[in-house]
């Protein structure tokens, strides 16, 4: 009865306490660089178009995305009454939990202090595709418990389309983890130290990376990644023209944030996966003082904000895709194309003696 | 056993906690914004009409055959992952048994393109 151990005890509810103050840390630093990533995304719409953008709310607007939190936080929550209600407010908080899962597993940092990850699973990128794929989840889930047409439609759309393009994700994720060898977020980062520019003689440098010697592939995953975050030329679901705002028509106030929310945590996710897997995470872009000397977690928010960059311009450049040319370009052209690397991407480790 | 707990115990934490922020914003507004329900405000929007009939329809069979199409795929990838992990203890046999499942994938994939699974218009 009395022979409770009180000293493991003791350690195990510091431990617990330790890994909510490591999930707290990352969520909450998560979340406050998304908010001003938000905003960046509209400055930098707002500058393509010879807009300001939001200047108001602080100097420059920065406290712009806090002012909206608030404003979503006192908005009037509306239910419809033909809704299905314990779905219809399950749906938004599944769409945000997924996607703020998949930071669990994506280390930012690897330094004397050790690996500066929550989790350091052996199946990392595993687990994030299989998370990212539950995100699916939430659209059906608010679309159909709507029980309005338009959500209804647009939940198909968006389903479908996220669908078809993981699948893609899927097989440039496979040419990645052939040229590594591991399942390792942190490992595939470490892979990247050497590659072509290191068997050329080169130092240590961004040639190492993935990114030229999986081109087609960086190319083909920074594509779908676009269309699986239901980000623009690839927004269909939101096709304010036919749509009105798809699956999140009868959302309002932070239910609604929740949803944004998912989307624009999705989208970092995204952008910090293009950054471990092509653009060598932490790692300098030469590997020579006084760049190596910069801590690691700088380079890596540099890389995740220039994916960003470059998904909102994007986003301000290009017009939007019909349905049936996205259906297209996902199965008639990156499936086979992304197969097609598969295969080649095998035979030229197996036979070319590179395997790792 | 302690190795699976201490890589997977900070994950159901993560979530827990990811978990709590989402429901904490969730409620948030049932607990201090004004709400003043009317029958018209909570009614299904359909561009200003009265709802013409059930939104429970009937929806087009391609969504469907995409729903399909996925999981064969999705499951083709997830019995790559394993070989491509282990590319280099696999070996050569290796190399050529998974050549033979993407060749019986692909006839598959062909055929279905034929036969215009894929069309969209």
């Amino acid at each position: 009865m009395s022979n409770i151990d009180w000293q493991q005890v003791w350690t195990s509810a510091l431990w617990t306490a330790q890994m909510i103050g490591w999930s707290l840390l990352v969520l909450v630093t998560l979340l406050v660089i998304i908010a001003f990533l938000l905003l960046m995304d509209r400055k930098v719409w707002a500058a393509v178009q010879m807009r300001r953008g939001p200047n108001v709310v602080g100097p420059f607007g920065l406290f712009q995305s806090f002012a909206d939190l608030l404003k979503f936080a006192f908005k009037e929550p509306i239910i419809p009454s033909g809704a299905d209600k314990a779905i219809f407010l399950l749906a938004p908080v599944a769409t945000a939990l997924c996607a703020l899962a998949a930071w669990a597993v994506i280390p930012v940092n690897e330094g004397w202090w050790g690996r500066w990850v929550v989790s350091d699973l052996n199946v990392g990128l595993l687990y994030i595709l299989a998370i990212s794929s539950l995100g699916v989840y939430g659209v059906i889930m608010g679309g159909w418990a709507s029980n309005s047409k338009y959500p209804f439609m647009g939940s198909l759309r968006s389903a479908a389309q996220m669908v078809s393009y993981e699948v893609s994700i899927g097989l440039v994720i496979i040419c990645v983890v052939l040229c590594v060898g591991s399942l390792n977020m942190t490992d595939i980062v470490n892979a990247q130290k050497t590659g072509i520019g290191t068997s050329l003689g080169l130092t240590n440098s961004a040639l190492d990376w993935y990114w030229l010697a999986l081109l087609p592939m960086f190319v083909v995953f920074f594509i779908s990644a676009l269309a699986e975050t239901n980000r623009p030329p690839f927004d269909l679901p939101e096709a304010e023209s036919e749509l009105v705002a798809g699956y999140m028509v009868e959302y309002s106030s932070t239910p609604y944030l929740l949803f944004m929310l998912g989307e624009y945590v999705a989208i970092t996710t995204m952008c910090a996966l293009t950054t471990i897997l092509f653009l060598g995470g932490w790692l300098p872009p030469v590997d020579i003082w006084p760049l190596n000397a910069l801590p690691g977690l700088l380079w890596f928010l540099l890389k995740v904000i220039a994916v960003f960059f470059m998904f909102s311009m994007v986003k301000a450049m290009v017009p939007r895709y019909r349905y049936d040319q996205l259906m297209r370009l996902g199965w008639k052209v990156f499936l086979p194309l992304s197969l097609f690397m598969v295969v080649v991407v095998a035979a030229v480790l197996q036979f070319g003696g590179l395997a790792p | 056993m302690t190795q699976l707990i201490n890589d997977y115990l900070p994950l159901v934490i993560f979530l827990a906690v990811s978990g709590g922020i989402a429901g904490a914003l969730m409620i948030a507004p049932f607990l201090i914004a004004y709400r003043n329900p009317d029958p018209e405000k909570v009614s299904a929007y359909e561009c200003g009409f009265e709802a013409f009939d059930d939104a429970r329809m009937n929806f087009d069979v391609r969504f469907y055959l995409v729903a399909i199409l996925f999981i064969i795929f999705d499951l083709e990838i997830a019995f790559l992952f394993p070989w491509a992990v282990a590319f280099k203890d696999a070996g050569l046999y290796g190399f050529w048994a998974v050549m033979i499942f993407l060749g019986i994938l692909t006839i598959g994939f062909a055929y279905e393109w034929r036969k215009g699974a894929l069309e969209w218009d």
